[in-house]
């Protein structure tokens, strides 16, 4: 009887609109995508020096699919990485004892997240060399703060009436976190790990003047030869890449509402 | 049973004690209600017993499982917690979790299998008189009401002996509040648990409690007694204003309808001959009398000067009965139900609408009378 309702309310949920926005947007991009290969990308000459200072292969599809597979790359193993180092230490500070605390860690944080990401490559391309190490790192520097926020506000967000009912009903703390906690708090935490996600995007792009790859490189390549054609292709296909992360991530998070009427 | 021995809470860093030097014992299967003005350290009292809190000095000791009085502060919180049903005002359920997930809380802790859950669940459900179906929503699919309901039943999951209550009715509608109260009430008297009840209200204390407790900021014990004596005989000022002026109405809260009526009332058959039921009133003196059928049924009344000069079967001239009492209403509401309906006398009937008795307000005013005479001649 309920499962029926709930069916034929989802259904009627899903409207014209709803169709629009999952699927103007990645079409939008991907037509804008074909714009930007076929204008841009197509009309750099093989053997010229644009095509040069791209790399030894051949400008075309291989080029883009292999730039953006890189750009990929570093963003998901510095988020994931940042995600493993940020949940725990956003759990932590939430903790009794580190509680007073917590708006201190915070505010170190803020502080990092506020110097330009090119000079924290700068400084630590020094000690960790170039490519895709140095630039890895560096982004997982970017993504932590976003996460470890999250994930406190999340659980501090949690309803102290419900942590108290848990508590007095007998459950540990280990339970009320694992049972409790996490699940409520992980909405407010995936939105942490989303912005991440989008901010990494961008900086991403900045790995490629340390040899990490990735869309950036475009970019890099154009700079000197004065081709703002290329400029554009690796600009507008960072920003698409941003957008589609985002637009797929929101989805997601969309899924992970939890029925949060007070009760 | 729950005993308080000497128990007293100061927080950390405070000067002065939320709770003073508290001494009282709950006897098994009672209802004591803890009243007193916000901040008297009523919340903190209750939290001692589960162990939310710590008591600074003093002992507390419930009876367990094996029928023992044991320390609180000597047993496992977490076992102590589970062992004992807790429901609070703001109902603190779980929102990520269905409402049998909810019930099933301690049950799942104690590792019951998940059969004997979703047989408890629905019972409790049930119990509550709420729909089956309901165990598969989620709390925001539920009405403010329905959730107290199910902040209660999670709380009697388990079935135990001891409950803390706090203000567990506090955050619904009068209406709302009064039903459960009474569905509360009627569950007690089957479940006898014993139960620590806070409340800020002195009528909700006074209607639930067995005993009552009154505190006063400080955390000051000021009386521990019924709600009789406590009515009757305010051990101080303090209580005295606490209970307020109108304590002698108050106390008609305690008496129920059974305990005054008129349980032989006249009364007349509906296959009665007419002129042998005008020759019954007016030798009772009554002008008119309710009407039941073989099996004591109320049918409705008759009025004798309906029937004078008249000819055949009683039930020929009824009227309906425009309200009926039961047996355990308390005589508030009966004087209530019979201003509304402005009748001299009304009928009282049990579960099965069986006429039992007759109450006027007259019985009412005596009992009044009687009760203050009784509380004034002690005093003296
Ligand atoms: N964690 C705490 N730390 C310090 N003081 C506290 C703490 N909890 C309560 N108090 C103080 O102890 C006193 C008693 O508080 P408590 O919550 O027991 O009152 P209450 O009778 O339940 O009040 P209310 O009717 O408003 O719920 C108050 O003065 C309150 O400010
Ligand atoms: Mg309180």
């Amino acid at each position: 009887m309920k499962e029926d309702t709930n069916f034929w309310q989802r259904l009627r949920r899903i409207t014209i609109k709803d169709m629009m926005s999952w699927t103007v947007i990645p079409v939008l991009m991907i037509i804008v995508s074909v714009l930007v290969y076929n204008r841009l990308l197509l009309t750099i000459e093989p053997g010229s020096m644009e095509a040069n200072m791209l790399g030894s292969y051949e400008i075309g599809f291989k080029r883009v699919g292999d730039a953006i597979t890189e750009h990929l790359r570093l963003i998901l193993v510095s988020t994931s990485l940042a995600i493993a180092v940020a949940v725990p230490a956003g759990i932590l500070i939430t903790r009794q004892g580190f509680r007073d605390f917590s708006g201190l860690i915070l505010g170190v944080a803020n502080v990092g997240q506020s110097v330009p990401s090119i000079a924290i490559l700068a400084v630590f391309m020094g000690i960790l060399g170039i490519g895709f190490k140095t630039a890895v790192f560096a982004l997982w520097l970017y993504a932590l703060l976003p996460i470890v926020r999250n994930t406190a506000i999340g659980i501090e967000e949690v309803d102290p009436n419900v942590i108290e009912a848990a508590t007095g009903m007998g459950m540990t703390s280990r339970q009320i976190l694992l049972q409790i906690e996490l699940p409520l708090s992980f909405p407010v935490m995936f939105a942490g790990m989303r912005t991440a996600a989008v901010i990494n995007v961008g900086t991403a792009a900045l790995g490629a003047f340390i040899g990490a790859g990735g869309l950036g490189t475009f970019i890099i390549a154009g700079i000197p030869l004065m081709r703002d054609s290329l400029i554009l292709v690796g600009a507008i296909l960072t920003a698409i890449m941003a957008i589609l992360v985002d637009f797929i991530l929101g989805k997601i998070q969309d899924r992970l509402v939890v029925p949060t009427a007070s009760a | 049973m729950i005993k308080f021995e000497n128990v007293t809470k100061i927080y950390p860093g405070m000067s002065s004690p939320a709770v003073d030097n508290l001494s009282f014992t709950v006897p098994t299967g009672e209802i004591c209600t803890i009243v007193g003005p916000s901040g008297c350290g009523k919340t903190t009292a209750m939290k001692l017993v589960n162990r939310l809190i710590d008591a600074t000095d003093g002992a507390i000791h419930v009876l367990d499982e094996r029928d023992e009085m044991s320390n609180v502060l000597e047993m496992d919180p977490i076992q102590l917690r589970r062992s004992i049903g807790y429901i609070i005002q703001q109902i603190g359920l779980f929102p990520h979790r269905t409402i049998l997930e909810n019930i099933g809380t301690v049950p799942q802790l104690l590792d019951w299998d998940e059969a004997r859950i979703r047989h408890r669940a629905e019972e409790l459900v049930t119990m509550m008189n709420m729909p089956v179906d309901f165990l598969e929503r989620y709390p925001h699919e539920l009405s403010g009401g329905q959730r107290q309901r199910i902040g209660v039943a999670r709380g009697m999951a388990t079935d135990p002996p001891v409950m803390l209550m706090d203000e567990p009715f506090g955050a619904i509608d009068p209406i709302n509040r009064n039903i459960l109260q009474n569905e509360f009430l009627r569950l007690q008297q089957e479940i006898k648990k014993t139960i620590l009840f806070v409340t800020h209200d002195i009528d909700e204390a006074i209607k639930m409690g067995d005993k009552i407790c009154i505190l006063n900021v400080g955390g000051l014990l000021e009386q521990y007694d019924s709600p009789a004596n406590i009515l009757a005989y305010p051990a101080n000022e303090f209580v005295e204003d606490f209970v307020g002026a109108d304590r002698a109405l108050k106390r008609l809260n305690l008496v129920r309808v059974e305990e005054v009526m008129n349980s032989r009332p006249p009364l007349l058959q509906a296959t009665q001959d007419v002129k042998q039921a005008v020759g019954f009133m007016t030798e009772k003196k009554i002008r008119f009398a309710y009407v039941v059928d073989a099996a004591q049924t109320l049918k409705g009344y008759v009025r004798v000067k309906d029937l004078k000069g008249k000819t055949g079967w009683v039930e020929e001239y009824l009227e309906p009965a425009a309200t009926s009492i039961q047996l355990t209403t308390n005589l508030k509401d009966a004087l209530s139900e019979m201003l509304v309906v402005d009748y001299a006398n009304v009928c009282v009937v049990d579960g099965q609408n069986r006429v039992r008795g007759l109450i006027d307000t007259k019985m009412i005013h005596e009992s009044v009378i009687e009760s203050n005479a009784v509380a004034e001649g002690e005093e003296v």
